[in-house]
């Protein structure tokens, strides 16, 4: 790695400044919003499946948490919308925590299966709570205001998504550079080595369950804010498994295919609308089609490609 | 007092009583090694005094303080370094990160101030970095300082493991057949590397195949035979132990 992985950081900034200047419509800004919140979460979510190893199906999960810690608190209990957010963001790193312990002393299907469980638990919670949650109508978001300014426009929105994500990318290539990113992807590469040179494994597992699911319920708020409304399909399983397929077909272990995958994942079924009831079956075989010749997702392959033609 | 005690170490799996009342002891600064054929339990017993296994019965005391059962990661906070048999290098990442995880404990492992680019972070991982530099030229990994992990060749990820565990500064370093798999060339160096390992003041204990290096190194050898304790003493002794003799050879006692 000899050159400098945060070159692509200035990149990004540099599109995120001028995108909302060139995008045609508030269509297409509506898209790129929900490209750059969906970034986020991957990226915390990569940060668990891809280096560290451990897998989640259930990270939609604290995405709910999140978006429902949004509206309901401020709705029923007259919180700030800010104290809300953070609210939810502790709750859900609080849980994360709480599971973690049992969850990681299981291993490959097996924690699949208990993460996806966790998933669903806080699905159902929220569905069939409907005195506080509206049930599987969902409910508003009352609006928030930082510094005065109310959020309402897309374009309020748009920057504070641009700054959480620059925020995001730069704080995770730290982190996988850091002896705390070292000791992850070392936890991943042989465990067994990892524990004689000292590395608390648990420890690391849980600590990165934790930051990813604070990442997804950060993102989970936002969300809602944005859109102005929570539904429980924002917690549901395939909302889950649409998150985990954005990580591999961006690039385990891949700061900025975490941000390919999600950008393509996010724009693809828009692209597919013109094939009319088909494109789900589209979908699909684009998601199968890179899988076979990109096991190692695309920017990974794409890197190695072009890093020999070098 | 001896660096490592070990009193009457037994592990059972299910039936198989894979060591069986062993006991032994190391002295600060020695090259000690343990051999025996396939299937004698050496890895076992390398593995229960690092914390994989814990120890169905018996005692394993470091500098007197008992240790037996403690998980590796603790093991390693009181400097007990090993490397393995087959091999345990991070494929996915680059070689002298690999050496640079060893020094995981002499770190600032904190996640927010790693997530923020805490000055001092940067400034101590960019010592470490040189750090790491040296200990790949003191193995003799010079050439591979930029490579990635799952480009290099066999005898150099044997290597490879032993700066990782160097970069731990152990004082003691368990070595589980550092020369297997390599050509008559390769075994001479790994013997040399040892040799400036021990010199540099760290105990070192050893399993390996090839008597020859286990002579030429060690002060003191241990026989295991079926997971028991076969004999002990110094290459000479060892060698004109008939119980010895016969386990090699096949004769029938």
């Amino acid at each position: 790695m000899t050159k400098n992985p945060y070159f692509g950081l200035f990149i990004v900034i540099a599109i995120l400044l001028v995108l909302p200047f060139i995008v045609p419509n508030s269509f297409y800004l509506d898209l790129v919003i929900r490209m750059a919140i969906n970034a986020v979460i991957v990226l915390g979510l990569n940060l668990l499946i891809g280096f560290a190893g451990q897998i989640s199906l259930g990270h939609a999960g604290f995405l709910g948490i999140g978006a429902y810690a949004t509206a309901v608190l401020p709705t029923h209990f007259g919180w700030h919308p800010v104290l809300a957010v953070m609210a939810g963001a502790a709750a859900a790193g609080l849980l994360a925590a709480i599971v973690a312990r049992p969850i990681f002393k299981l291993k490959g299907h097996y924690l699949a299966m208990a993460t996806l469980g966790l998933g669903i638990i806080i699905n159902i919670t929220l569905r069939n709570e409907a005195a506080w949650t509206g049930g599987p109508d969902g409910m508003p978001v009352l609006p928030m205001a930082l510094l005065g300014v109310e959020l309402s426009s897309d374009k309020h929105w748009y920057w504070v998504v641009a700054l959480l994500l620059s925020v995001s990318v730069w704080a995770s290539l730290n982190l996988i550079n850091s002896p705390f990113g070292r000791a992850l992807r070392a936890l991943h590469g042989s465990e067994v080595a990892s524990q004689v040179v000292g590395v608390d494994v648990v420890r690391y597992k849980v600590a990165i369950f934790v930051l990813s699911a604070v990442f997804a319920s950060l993102m989970g708020s936002v969300t809602a804010h944005y859109v102005g409304f929570v539904t429980p399909n924002l917690a549901d399983f395939f909302h889950s498994i649409e998150l985990v397929t954005m990580v591999v077909i961006g690039g385990m272990a891949s700061v900025y295919g975490s941000l390919v995958g999600a950008v393509l994942l996010t724009a693809l079924p828009q692209a597919l609308a013109t094939f009319e009831g088909w494109e789900t079956v589209a979908f699909g075989a684009i998601l199968m089609l890179c899988m076979i010749f990109m096991p190692k997702g695309l920017v990974p392959t794409l890197a190695a490609r072009f890093g020999k033609a070098n | 007092m001896a660096l490592l005690e070990v009193n009457d170490l037994s592990i059972h799996f299910g039936g198989v009583k894979a060591v069986q009342n062993v006991s032994f002891s190391i002295d600060a600064g020695m090259v000690y090694a343990v051999i025996g054929p396939n299937g004698a339990g050496k890895t076992t017993l390398f593995n229960l005094i690092t914390g994989v296994y814990k120890p169905t019965s018996g005692e394993i005391r470091l500098d007197g303080e008992s240790i037996g059962g403690k998980s590796p990661n603790e093991l390693a906070t009181r400097g007990v370094a090993r490397t393995f048999q087959n091999l345990q290098i991070c494929m996915n990442m680059s070689a002298i990160e690999n050496v640079m995880v060893g020094a995981h404990l002499r770190l600032d492992r904190n996640l927010l101030k790693a997530a923020l680019r805490w000055p001092s972070i940067a400034r101590r991982d960019a010592e470490l970095r040189l750090e790491a530099a040296e200990l790949m030229r003191f193995v003799g990994l010079e050439a591979f300082l930029d490579s990635r992990a799952d480009s290099m060749p066999y005898g150099a990820l044997k290597r490879l493991e032993i700066a990782r565990a160097l970069a731990m500064k152990p004082r003691l370093i368990f070595l589980d057949e550092p020369a297997a798999g390599l050509n008559p060339k390769e075994t001479i160096e790994v013997d040399e590397l040892v040799r400036k390992v021990a010199d540099s003041g760290v105990t070192v204990v050893l399993v390996e195949h090839d008597m020859k290096m286990v002579m030429n190194l060690s002060e003191r050898i241990l026989v295991l035979d079926y997971g028991r304790k076969l004999a002990e003493g110094t290459g000479a002794e060892v060698r004109q132990n008939p119980d010895v003799i016969a386990a090699y050879l096949g004769v029938q006692a």
